[in-house]
């Protein structure tokens, strides 16, 4: 039976590890080899991060019965509220 | 006997990764399982990249381009060695032809790193970086048919057919290494065989060149890509 390893690669120092896709391997070494052949070799990738898919804690169903948008990050858009206090303040710039 | 030209040598080495790149290359896409198909591939190539740069060296001395050199000569006058002309299309004498070229050449290279010529040694260097990634990947397909009882036989069987070729990818002084290399991986004395050495040619070179040259040729002289 084949491993299944998720594959993460950098594309330069600092930039953050993104998911660049799978690889099956009969074992870690083989993986190594094909994680480097198909991401590494091009020039594209820094480093690459071999993750074995068994290893990954995957969590999904996020309910959201009651629409309580304003608690996530992005729910809130104080652009126009902003925009509206300094036109009242009159410190709006053109 | 004066030694070969600094062209030959390069013509060796340029026509053996071109040729063992071509024979690997017939694996694309009937592999045995996908990942291996694509690395299998990308290692073709990469005897290719090298066998091209190899070209464009020996070009600048011999005043013509490397495509002349890959495509436009004769089979007599190729410089590979027999063991990567065979076709072999197999997959345990695939890998074990492709680890003992890879050994050899691995040999080889370490000897021309050294070379006093800046050029030869800077590109035998640069030849070697990529060339570490395909010994690790031969060395882990042999550890791993070595460890099976259903692989080891056939293994065994493709390393007594091909051993005879393997030392002639090499010339005489740098073969006593090649034999420590390889009984130091099979745990076993290698019997003591006529190397098949470069200077010969296998029949199916002459196929592998009409095929390889088959659109080149169709083209007119001159013809740009």
């Amino acid at each position: 039976m084949p491993m299944v390893f998720e594959v993460f690669r950098r594309e330069r120092p600092g930039a953050p590890m993104q998911h660049a896709g799978s690889i099956a391997a009969p074992d870690q070494r083989f993986a190594e080899i094909y994680a480097r052949e198909q991401y590494g070799r091009r020039g594209e990738s820094e480093a690459l991060w071999l993750v074995p898919r068994g290893a990954i804690d995957e969590l999904g169903e996020f309910v959201d019965e009651f629409d309580l948008k304003y608690r996530r990050v992005d729910g809130y858009s104080i652009k126009e509220r902003l925009k509206e206090a300094r036109q009242r303040a009159g410190t709006l710039e053109s | 006997m004066p030694g070969p030209s600094r062209a030959e040598l390069l013509l060796a080495l340029a026509d053996d990764e071109l040729i063992l790149g071509w024979r690997n290359s017939e694996w694309t896409g009937i592999a045995p399982f996908l990942e291996e198909d694509v690395a299998f591939s990308s290692i073709a190539q990469n005897e290719i990249g090298h066998a091209r740069a190899l070209y464009e060296l020996a070009a600048r001395e011999l005043g013509t381009d490397a495509d002349t050199l890959a495509f436009d000569r004769s089979p007599e006058e190729y410089r590979s060695s027999p063991l990567v002309e065979l076709r072999r299309l197999e997959w345990a004498r695939t890998i074990v032809r492709h680890w003992l070229y890879e050994t050899a050449d691995a040999i080889r290279l370490e000897a021309l790193k050294q070379s006093d010529d800046a050029e030869i040694a800077g590109i035998a260097t640069k030849i070697d970086r990529e060339e570490v990634y395909h010994r690790i990947h031969a060395e882990m397909w042999i550890d791993r048919l070595l460890a099976s009882d259903d692989a080891r036989p056939r293994l065994d069987e493709a390393i007594e057919e091909l051993w005879p070729y393997a030392l002639g990818v090499l010339d005489d002084d740098l073969r006593p290494e090649l034999v420590r290399k390889v009984e130091e991986k099979l745990g076993r004395t290698m019997p003591d065989v006529e190397p098949v050495s470069r200077g010969q040619h296998e029949a199916e070179l002459a196929e592998l060149l009409e095929e390889m040259t088959m659109v080149r040729r169709s083209a007119p002289a001159g013809a740009r890509w």
